[in-house]
């Protein structure tokens, strides 16, 4: 049983980084604090992916010995492009996120989400 | 050019996202006629496609030449072919209808606005047309940030209600990505077809549960399903208003469409609605939402917010067409899913006609527009009566087949909650109709002076306004020639 | 001539009406012409009616399985003849009347009168459920400019709460149609009903019944459902007099008839027991709406509680089944129609030239407009049921239904309420004709001071009309051979 738990680290380790993630964005008043709770979850998914395709004495799948085309050698590729593309997304992601945040300092004079809904901006 | 007609869709968008934002940085006014182009060529290929897959069945394209499974394939089918259409004639139109609110609300750079227009419209379409799912988590990105970034432009309070949609609609589209890694641990495969074909032997595997209440939840906040829906009457109501006239008809319909596809091509059938709750959840949860926005709409006096809950509700009815689970009840669906999309651009561009003219959007302030502007009011009102739901109106067909399709699974209470749900509508479209018929304009107020807006802003929403009734009449062979086949099995 | 040439014309009038709205003249005129060919299409297919050969014709699917149909049946012929022939007498009234007032909107309120108009003839010619649920909702629509044409408070809240009663009616309609074709059920109305292979399945019938009856019976100003009838009352005088008179409420009596005859037939319904039910209700509204009429003061008032205990009349004549009583509840429709109709007249010709709208105002009205309360008086006897008046017949038929089916105690109430007509129409007789000074008046005007001839004209027709068809009640409109031809149809074992 708890070889089980603990065997499964990743993916605890997955699930405590969404709670992380998940508090941090819904309940912080900060608006860097709500971007990096999302990017701690947006992290979580990646790491779960990463963790579901680990292959214990795999390598890179690139063909170097004509003979060596057992799969079982290789680690599937596949996770880890889309986890790529998936980075690429949350850098997009972030940087318009910061750009609006700049946007919003700039009128408001504060990132404090409360303080921006009470007070118009300045424009 | 027939087998390539899935990417055509996409093409013309993609490309003229960069071109104008680059054409439109050196010649601002070049902008607005080459997004018409782009739109205008995506919305000819979805004709063409829809044409094509009524008369020879759906057609398939392996993106780069990587053959499917292992590549990415788009596949434009009934469905997807009906969906795009409807998404990009409406977008044709609107945009259309909303150039001189973008002159006057973008000013300076209409090449960035256009621009991010097109990025929001490949997205929505991408995800129409892709057979892949990880292809829809990109594309869902991709009209996702385009879509914070035209919210942002409102500025001022549409700013944080950008950055708000930002943090949930991430959120969404992270969950969406979580359930597709599930997906793709057990079955070894991203291609909807691919993994329709293997879920049937894993079927008990709580890994596949888990997948699916994963997408759904990531597409139900894209969707705005209650109570996943907070983020929209904000971005709806501070979005500059040829961006919420844009949004406001097609981008939770596109995920209402992924949802469908999930129901029709990747889960085998039956799967959802009866080895797990999905199926149960989304009815419920629909026609909870259709009720609950019918009622939020009412309590609201902003024109915008109360077409925003509006939306909410019918979205909620989509949803619960969805639910149902049945291809009578898809079919119905998808019909509201296009009657949505023309009702609702059509209040969406007689209500900002009005704010172009009088400035306005408190229904309060409206009094006496039926004299001041009656073509305008023309087409609110049939847009108006058609999401009540009174024949022969397409508003009422959506209806009726959903009652029907409730009734057909001995769901009566379906029936009544859609029937009922008319009546919430009629009762917040009476209170607007009433203040623009019945009471004579205050005088002075900006309504007296008032006048219908030029012929490009008027014409789209009388076309619009006309299609709620032509589609209604015709609404036996948009049913039974293109949608029953489309999602039969 | 085909049926979809009666619906379509008032239909397409509203569009030059429209057009036309800056020269009152054209306007009018389009509005007549609109009417006399209305009542032109639908009275030249009566031959073919009465001959066994009624005309037909069908346009495209609506909803799968069920086209827009129209057929100029022996029912529907008569409820279209009815609302066609009595719009032209109402169109020369209105123009005489919003004249008079000088009404605002007034190229809306035509617009809107020709489309109720053609909805309500589309109510009448519908060959089937669909479309007559389509034609229900548009007359819905169509009437709502009509009740709030003052715009004021009242009829907002007037307006409301009739769209609140109407479209919640008009949603029982649509889920029952729904029920229909879910359960794959041909809804074309077939004299003796459609249902008949459903029965045995009485949750199903009973289900669909009370969505029919109760979409049908708000129109109908049965109680409870009434009340939306006389707060609809704040509309100008001619849209009650045609449309909360004849049109609308007829449209919803009609309905029963449809769904008592034509849906379920007499033999399912007496199988499933719901004739009582009906029964019972229409029983009631009839008793307690011409008790509700004896206490109103504002004459509108009076007339409209009337209206609903009228309606009960033929409500309950449904509800009998008896050939006799049939018969009688399809010529009540006419008879009705016309003896109502010419009363609302004269209320809006008194309000509109002496500008008194209560009946303890009337006294000695009688003197000064003598021509209307001649046509009123002429027709509170109609109501009365005294012979040779159209309602005499009408009672008459009701009343010997009643026996022939064993039901006295409906006898009664027909008889009861016979007496109350005459309770509450003749005190306003005597008042007018009382010799005293009209209000305001110094002293008993001796001079003759009526209202315009274009109101004076249109209720000396009708109450002319009232009395000439009760001595010949087939007199160029064939109202009495089409009621006996519908009951025969219905009421055949």
């Amino acid at each position: 049983m708890l070889d089980e738990l603990l065997g499964r680290y990743p993916y605890w380790a997955t699930a405590v980084l969404m709670v992380i993630g998940l508090y941090g964005m819904l309940l912080k008043r900060s608006l860097i604090k709500k971007l990096i709770g999302l990017n701690v979850f947006q992290g979580a998914v990646i790491l779960f992916f990463i963790a579901g395709s680990v292959k214990a004495g795999a390598t890179v799948p690139v063909l170097i010995d004509e003979g060596a085309t057992d799969p079982a050698l290789y680690v599937n590729p596949l996770p880890h492009v889309l986890m790529l593309t998936a980075i690429v997304v949350s850098a997009a992601t972030n940087g318009l996120a910061l750009a609006l945040m700049i946007r919003i300092f700039d009128g408001h004079r504060t990132l404090d989400e409360r303080e921006i809904l009470e007070r118009p901006a300045r424009t | 050019m027939t087998p390539h007609l899935p990417i055509l869709i996409i093409l013309p968008l993609l490309l003229g996202a960069f071109v104008v934002t680059l054409c439109g940085l050196w010649r601002p006014r070049s902008a607005f006629p080459l997004a018409i182009l782009a739109v205008g060529a995506s919305a000819a290929a979805s004709i063409a496609s829809l044409v094509e897959t009524a008369r020879a069945g759906a057609v398939r394209y392996a993106l780069g030449g990587w053959a499917p499974p292992v590549g990415i394939e788009y596949v434009v089918d009934g469905v997807s072919a009906f969906v795009a259409t409807v998404v990009a004639a409406v977008a044709l139109l609107v945009l259309t209808a909303t150039r001189r609110m973008a002159d006057r609300e973008m000013g300076d750079r209409p090449g960035l606005f256009y621009g991010a227009v097109l990025m929001m419209l490949t997205g929505l379409l991408g995800i129409v047309v892709t057979g892949d799912l990880f292809n829809v988590f990109v594309f869902l990105e991709i009209s996702s940030l385009a879509t914070y970034a035209l919210i942002f432009m409102g500025g001022g309070r549409a700013m944080i209600a950008a950055f708000r949609y930002l943090i949930v609609g991430t959120l969404g589209g992270a969950l969406y990505l979580l359930g597709v890694g599930y997906l793709y641990f057990s079955t070894g495969t991203l291609n909807m077809a691919d993994t329709a074909a293997r879920l049937p032997e894993i079927l008990d595997s709580p890994a596949v549960l888990a997948g699916a209440a994963l997408i759904f939840a990531g597409l139900g906040v894209k969707t705005a399903l209650v109570p996943l829906h907070w983020w929209l009457p904000d971005a709806y109501n501070y979005a500059p208003s040829p961006v919420t006239a844009l949004m406001a008809p097609i981008a939770t319909k596109v995920a209402a469409y992924a949802m469908l596809r999930m129901f029709l091509t990747v889960f085998p059938a039956g799967y959802l609605a009866e080895a797990t709750p999905v199926a149960t959840v989304l009815l419920v949860v629909g026609l909870g939402g259709a009720v609950a926005g019918g009622a939020a709409a009412f309590a609201q006096s902003d024109l915008r917010r109360i077409l925003a809950y509006s939306s909410i509700a019918q979205v909620g009815l989509i949803a619960a067409g969805i639910g149902l689970a049945s291809p009578l009840a898809a079919a119905a669906a998808l019909f509201h899913v296009m009657t949505h999309a023309v009702m609702k651009a059509a209040l969406f561009l007689a209500a900002y006609s009005v704010r172009y003219r009088t400035g306005e959007v408190d229904i309060d302030r409206m009094a006496g527009l039926g004299r001041a502007m009656p073509w305008t009011m023309l087409a609110f009102t049939v847009a108006a009566v058609s999401m009540v739901g009174v024949p022969p109106t397409a508003g009422f067909f959506s209806k009726l087949y959903l009652a029907q399709a409730g009734l057909a699974e001995g769901l009566w209470g379906v029936a009544l909650v859609v029937l009922v749900s008319g009546l919430l509508t009629a009762a917040y479209m009476v209170r607007i109709l009433e203040r623009v018929y019945l009471r004579d304009a205050p005088d002075g107020g900006s309504a007296a002076e008032a006048a219908d807006p030029p012929a490009d802003m008027l014409a789209p929403a009388l076309v619009l306004a006309s299609a709620t009734l032509v589609l209604g009449l015709a609404n036996v062979p948009i049913v039974t020639r293109l949608l029953v086949p489309a999602v039969g099995p | 001539m085909s049926p979809l040439i009666a619906v379509a014309v008032p239909m397409a009038a509203a569009v030059p009406i429209l057009l036309s709205g800056r020269r009152p003249n054209l306007r009018e005129a389009w509005s007549l012409a609109a009417a006399l060919a209305t009542a032109g299409a639908v009275w030249s297919m009566l031959s073919g009616t009465l001959a066994g050969e009624p005309a037909e014709s069908v346009l495209f699917e609506l909803a799968p399985g069920a086209a827009i149909a129209f057929r100029a049946d022996a029912a529907g012929m008569l409820f279209a003849m009815l609302a066609s022939g009595l719009w032209v007498v109402t169109t020369v009234y209105s123009i005489g009347y919003m004249r008079t007032l000088e009404e605002g909107n007034q190229t809306r309120y035509y617009a809107a009168f020709a489309l109720s108009v053609g909805s309500a003839v589309g109510v009448a010619l519908a060959a089937n459920l669909v479309t007559f649920v389509l034609f229900y909702e548009l007359l819905t629509l169509a009437t709502y400019p009509l009740v709030t044409h003052h715009q004021d408070a009242a009829s907002i809240r007037a307006g409301r709460k009739y769209l609140a009663y109407t479209l919640t009616a008009g949603l029982a309609l649509i889920a029952a149609t729904a029920w229909l074709l879910a359960l794959g059920v041909d809804a074309t109305f077939e004299a003796g009903g459609f249902l008949a292979e459903l029965t045995g399945r009485g949750g199903v019938l009973w289900g669909l019944f009370a969505l029919l009856a109760a979409g049908v019976a708000v129109k109908a100003a049965v109680m409870p459902l009434h009340s939306w009838l006389p707060a609809a009352m704040v509309a100008p005088t001619p849209v009650s007099a045609l449309l909360h008179a004849v049109a609308v409420v007829k449209a919803g009596a009609f309905g029963f008839v449809r769904v008592m005859g034509y849906v379920f037939g007499p033999a399912l319904l007496a199988d499933m027991g719901a004739l009582h039910v009906v029964a019972a209700f229409a029983a009631v509204t009839l008793t307690v709406g011409s008790i509700l009429a004896l206490g109103m003061d504002p004459l509108k008032q009076r007339l409209a509680y009337s209206t609903v205990s009228h309606l009960s009349y033929i409500v309950l004549g449904t509800a009998i089944l008896a050939p006799a009583a049939w018969v009688g509840a399809l010529f009540h429709m006419a008879a009705h129609g016309v003896t109502k109709i010419t009363l609302f007249f004269c209320a809006g010709a008194i309000h509109a030239h002496a500008h008194k709208d209560r009946v303890s105002q009337l006294d000695g009205i009688g003197w000064r407009m003598p021509w209307t309360m001649a046509a009123f008086a002429l027709a509170s006897l109609g109501m009365a049921g005294l012979p040779p008046f159209m309602m005499f017949a009408s009672k008459w038929y009701l009343g010997a239904g009643a026996v022939d089916a064993a039901m006295v105690p409906f006898l009664a109430v027909y008889v009861l309420s016979g007496v109350l007509n005459a309770a509450y129409l003749f005190p306003i007789v005597f008042r007018a004709f009382r010799n005293v000074p009209v209000e305001g008046h110094a002293e008993r005007s001796a001079s003759v001071d009526e209202a315009s001839g274009l109101m004076v004209v249109p209720l000396m027709i009708t109450a002319g009309l009232a009395l000439v068809l009760g001595l010949a009640p087939d007199a160029a409109f064939g109202f009495m051979e089409l009621a006996l031809d519908v009951s025969a149809a219905v009421t055949a074992p």
